[in-house]
């Protein structure tokens, strides 16, 4: 959405797709080597770290760590951010219909999911921060904050568009003619879903 | 579009920029240059601005070769030294050859396509200034220090910024923290560009130009764009791992915590070794397009060029652990990784061939363009050839780090990308000013170049293989390298004597030039069906493409024997109705001013990382203004 075709003398593309559009799936595709290098440098890292406090049980030159991970409260955030998502979609088939208020009331309450979805982060933050791990504790301190921190920036980054789209809505400037801008935010908000759906997986649930 | 009236003040905001973009849609005046969203004159700027920043990088190179032209050369210190050439790699690498080929993409891209403009143009604009932020910012590192006491503040570690050499404790200072951010803002401007060059050429495509019918040249910058927005996250996530290390203490490359020197240098590679294709297939276009037009022939074997150009946009990803033979990663990968590295050698080799074969038997007119084009064939080829040497593993062995290699890197970035470049400038300078480059001087220029470079840069292939180790400040002189040395020095002033040549040229030329004419090599592309300079809306009429060198088969067509022959005026295709009103019908995007706002807001954003977080607030602010100004706004004011 912040970028307008320029449009003049082009009104078909060469190949059908909107330019827009397509910009967008080359950025996410471009995204996918960024968290693909972010997941690298924690699976490389996983289970190196010379000191606690570590993500999952374990014992330490003889002592018992307890583990950081809470996988249900995870796991309910996980299913906040998967709920936005189907939020997402019905915002997007509210304006392909025609109908601004219930996109408005979608876009809302999508927005208002995904800063859930960050304050529980926040919240996680803060208990594993009280437990002793900072970015330079040890390699898991290190990988992890920075990893799950960059897909937190980008939820936020999603939550100021879907709030950007709702003033906008409310000027009067999304009209269902306009509904790519939605559709662009969707894919967006989409993509930040799946690679969240990765980093569950790949940090939280399979444990070495 | 209905849009709810604001409170009054915003409204008087919203009418005095409108004031300020009409005041800036003019064809003169420095407002029309800032708020340009015109890709020829974003173009320019691009490669105005890499020229300035390859003589501060081409400086950079003369003050080491004078302090390596003699044993215990005493022109700067250790520190120094180091603060010179990993800022003379990280220019030559970041400023100039990029931006060059950027340039060129934007200059013709568009033209050669048939389009009025780039798919995006204020992403466009936003590109170049984030270009040129980045490029500010790296160079303001060298003022870090204290200069007048001769302590540089610029980064010490290389350009390649190997840990632990960029960690805090043995690189204290600010330096290496510019360079990583920097680099950053540069990695954002080359993406935005990359993103937008792929749309363009995608979606913005005459009738008939289908994807085999379109320029080598744009061919090569879809292969290039793509490379950039795939390699160009990686090295982002690996400086922002440096600058986390760096600014917050975290261990991604401190062994101490267990973290491993070694995901630096992955990393690094993983981006790196596309970005050496990123840094050499523009300039393979610009020959593809050269050759044809001074041998009066099509590219010979055109597909196979185009495959070998994707092909080693692919296999490019597989061969960065040639970088790292030393680093013991085991027989294995070495194999593996030697293996790939000969391979890639193979569709490099379908291309040189290629050229050989479109200048074999062709009617060559022998002028500066294809001199530079044809030094390009040969200086790349010993190039490539020592890299193929590179592959061969315990022959690595002996040359990692010594100057064989150095030898090797300027045969292919210099001997290869700037004399490719260099006949881009002369190919397409008559295009974008209307005037012809004098010929005469571009032959002294190319000779001194050719000569200089040789001199410069072949010597070190011996000083290498004598075991002449790279990035030392100085050497004594019982090891047999002096000689060589002393060539390369005075090899390296040839090269800058040779780029005086080239501005005097210039110069001349602007005052008072051979008019050219809108054909003046009898080109085979669109963008020589158009006038010189192009209007800014290109095209009055959307050209129909019926074939490959679309231009070429409107002039000319073949007799029995296959001869190019002309077809007699006005017969056949007409040529382009001159703009029957002027271009007035044509709607252009209008002057923006929010992708410079935006783009200041980057190098802020760093200052405030390094020293305050308070600028970071205010640089924040700014890229935000930016970014929201340029949403709302109409890309057209009607």
């Amino acid at each position: 959405m912040e970028h307008a075709a320029a449009g003049s003398g082009h009104l078909e593309t060469s190949t059908g797709l909107d330019n827009r559009k397509l910009l967008m799936w080359l950025f996410l595709g471009s995204e996918c080597l960024f968290f693909g290098s972010l997941i690298a440098a924690y699976l490389l890292y996983r289970d190196r770290s010379l000191g606690p406090p570590f993500p999952s049980d374990r014992v330490f030159n003889g002592v018992h760590y307890e583990g950081l991970f809470d996988i249900p409260f995870t796991s309910v955030s996980a299913f906040v951010l998967l709920m936005s998502s189907v939020t997402m979609v019905l915002a997007l088939a509210a304006i392909q219909r025609g109908n601004r208020r219930s996109m408005q009331v979608w876009l809302l309450t999508t927005a208002l999911l995904g800063t859930l979805f960050v304050s529980g982060q926040a919240y996680e933050f803060t208990v594993f921060h009280r437990e002793g791990l900072s970015l330079g504790s040890n390699l898991f301190g290190t990988t992890f904050f920075v990893l799950t921190g960059f897909h937190g920036a980008h939820v936020t980054i999603g939550v100021l568009i879907l709030l950007s789209l709702l003033a906008m809505s409310f000027q009067g400037r999304i009209q269902q003619k306009d509904s790519l801008n939605v559709e662009l935010a969707g894919l967006y908000w989409h993509f930040v879903d799946v690679v969240w759906i990765v980093i569950f997986t790949l940090v939280y649930l399979i444990q070495p | 579009m209905a849009t709810v009236a604001g409170p009054a003040r915003g409204n008087a905001i919203g009418e005095a920029l409108r004031q300020a973009r009409k005041a800036a849609d003019t064809e003169y005046g420095i407002w029309s240059w800032i708020a340009t969203v015109d890709h020829k004159r974003i173009g320019i700027m691009y490669g105005v601005t890499a020229f300035f920043f390859f003589l501060a990088g081409g400086i950079e190179a003369l003050v080491i070769r004078l302090q390596l032209a003699t044993p215990n050369g005493s022109i700067v210190n250790a520190d120094q030294y180091s603060r010179i050439f990993t800022m003379h790699g990280t220019t030559m690498v970041f400023l100039v050859v990029m931006p060059l080929s950027a340039a060129f993409f934007n200059l013709l891209v568009p033209l050669m396509i048939g389009a009025r403009d780039v798919a995006f143009p204020r992403l466009n604009a936003f590109s170049f200034w984030t270009f040129l932020a980045g490029g500010i910012f790296l160079n303001a590192s060298f003022f870090t220090g204290n200069i007048f006491e001769g302590r540089l503040g610029a980064p010490d570690a290389g350009w390649f910024g190997y840990a632990t050499l960029t960690s805090r404790q043995f690189s204290p200072g600010h330096g290496v923290d510019f360079w990583a951010m920097g680099l950053q803002i540069l990695g954002i401007a080359s993406m935005a560009s990359g993103f937008n060059f792929i749309v363009t050429i995608l979606n913005m495509r005459a009738p008939g130009m289908t994807l085999l019918r379109m320029p080598l040249f744009v061919w090569m910058t879809l292969v290039t764009s793509f490379l950039i927005i795939f390699a160009m996250p990686v090295i982002t996530v690996a400086l922002f791992e440096l600058m986390f290390d760096r600014l917050f203490n975290a261990n991604f490359f401190n062994p101490a915590a267990g973290g491993t020197p070694l995901l630096w240098q992955h990393m690094f590679w993983l981006f790196g070794h596309p970005e050496v294709y990123i840094l050499i297939l523009p300039a393979m276009g610009i020959v593809s397009e050269v050759l044809p037009t001074f041998a009066r022939k099509p590219l010979f074997g055109y597909p196979f060029v185009v495959l070998s150009g994707v092909a080693i946009g692919f296999m490019s990803w597989g061969v960065w652990v040639h970088h790292m033979y030393t680093t013991g990663l085991g027989t294995i990968a070495n194999s593996a990784f030697g293996i790939s590295t000969m391979l890639i050698g193979v569709p490099t080799g379908v291309k040189i061939f290629s050229w050989l074969g479109t200048l074999w038997g062709g009617s060559i007119s022998l002028r500066a363009p294809l001199m530079f084009a044809a030094g390009f064939i040969a200086m790349f080829t010993i190039g490539g050839l020592s890299g193929i040497t590179h592959s061969i593993v315990p022959s690595d062995y002996q040359q990692q780090d010594t100057y064989y290699v150095v030898a090797h890197l300027h045969y292919v970035l210099f001997g290869g990308a700037m004399f490719a470049l260099f006949a881009g400038i002369y190919y397409w300078f008559p295009k974008f000013s209307g005037k012809l480059l004098n010929d005469a001087l571009g032959q002294v220029h190319f000779w001194l170049m050719l000569i200089g470079f040789n001199l410069t840069f072949f010597p070190m292939h011996i000083s290498g293989l004598l075991g002449m180790p790279r990035r030392i400040y100085t050497y004594s002189g019982d090891n047999g390298w002096d000689l060589w040395n002393l060539m390369s020095t005075v090899g390296a002033f040839t090269i800058a004597l040779s780029i005086l040549v080239f501005m005097i040229n210039v110069a001349i030329t602007a005052r008072r030039g051979d008019r050219a004419g809108s054909d003046p090599w009898d080109g085979r592309t669109l963008e020589w069906s158009i006038p010189s300079p192009p209007p800014p809306y290109n095209f009055a009429e959307i050209p129909r493409v019926h074939a490959l060198d679309d231009f070429w088969h409107r002039k000319y067509t073949e007799d029995a024997q296959g001869r190019p022959v002309p077809i007699p005026a006005g017969a056949a295709l007409a040529p382009e109705p001159e703009h029957a009103e002027g271009g007035h019908g044509i709607h252009m995007p209008s002057p923006s001013y929010f992708p410079l706002i935006a783009a200041i807001g980057f190098p802020l954003i760093a200052v405030g990382l390094i020293y305050d977080y308070a600028i970071l607030a205010v640089g924040a602010a700014v890229l935000l203004v930016g970014l929201y100004g340029w949403a709302l706004e109409p890309a057209t004011e009607e």
